[in-house]
């Protein structure tokens, strides 16, 4: 059940990693040809920040989304690998 | 360079393996307007890129492009996950199986292995840029079709909905580009001929003096 419980947050902020992931890649095409815009640029920044938030405090439970996280044992082959389903 | 992050662009979660779906949707990892495709050929073609917006927008569509490439890894993975023998001679995958067992290898639906000569690299920006234009149209019309052959495993069409998606925003950005490229080059011609009766070598480089 604790299992199930934690499982579900994990995926709750994979998702919500996903969706900052994925708004600033399509801002960044974006501001590629229409580098003036402002709006863009704001809200760019805005989705940096938070990504950068989320990462870190999803790293520091479920362990690295890269190698550049620093660990105390090798957690990088703890967790599954996104292509095998479910974990994503 | 690149550093990989251990999650997918987009989720891939397929409940119900069927390796009859594998054998269509591998042509879009290793097909002729497959992710592997799509990748190189942008990644390759960025370095001839006459402008900032037109080397940015092919470096960033490119990366995507590789993200893609690991989702359609992931579904043919998936659908052929745990296959028994049987269905996947039913599913004519027994020649794949053959000489790849249950590897992902990037090959077109028909077979056809991957080859450098689905790109191109012209030396010419435009025609660079005109040709991923009708790459990312020839992409999002074999997703859709794949995406009438899926029609029975939800699981399936869901991340090919995304990827026919982002089909169409690269487009935008790359007819974007391509005007951008357009602009300069008539630009360039402009100031380099001042005498505007110096015809341009090609039709295609107006010298942007409105004769
Ligand atoms: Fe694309």
């Amino acid at each position: 059940m604790h299992n199930n419980c934690m499982e579900q947050t994990r995926n709750e902020m994979l998702m919500q990693i996903r969706e900052y992931n994925f708004s600033i890649i399509e801002l960044a095409l974006y501001l590629d040809t229409h580098p003036e815009d402002k709006k863009a640029l704001c809200l760019h920044k805005e989705y940096c920040k938070s990504l950068k938030d989320l990462e870190d405090k999803y790293q520091k439970v479920y362990g690295p989304l890269t190698i550049k996280y620093p660990c105390n044992k090798w957690r990088w082959l703890e967790e599954p690998w996104p292509w095998e389903g479910d974990a994503n | 360079m690149w550093t990989y992050s251990k999650k997918l662009e987009y989720p891939v979660n397929i409940k119900c393996p069927d390796p009859r779906l594998a054998k269509v949707i591998i042509s879009q990892y290793g097909g002729p307007d497959g992710e592997l495709a799509a990748s190189l050929r942008y990644l390759s073609q960025r370095f001839g890129m006459p402008d900032q917006n037109a080397k940015a927008i092919l470096n960033d569509i490119g990366t995507e492009e590789l993200a893609h490439l690991e989702m359609v890894g992931s579904i043919v993975h998936q659908l052929t996950k745990g296959a028994s023998i049987e269905e996947i001679e039913k599913a004519g995958l027994a020649p794949y199986y053959t000489d790849h067992g249950v590897d992902v290898y990037p090959q077109s639906a028909a077979g056809v292995p991957f080859t450098a000569a689905y790109i191109a690299c012209k030396g010419d920006p435009i025609a660079n840029l005109q040709e991923d234009l009708a790459a990312e149209q020839k992409a999002r019309a074999t997703y859709e079709k794949l995406i009438d052959l899926c029609r029975d495993n939800p699981d399936v069409i869901d991340p090919l909905r995304f990827l026919r998606e982002r089909e169409v925003v690269h487009f935008q950005r790359f007819g974007e580009a391509l005007r951008g490229v357009q602009d300069k080059l008539a630009n360039r011609k402009f100031y380099m001929n001042n005498d505007c009766n110096v015809k341009p070598a090609t039709d295609n480089n107006d010298c942007g003096c409105g004769n």
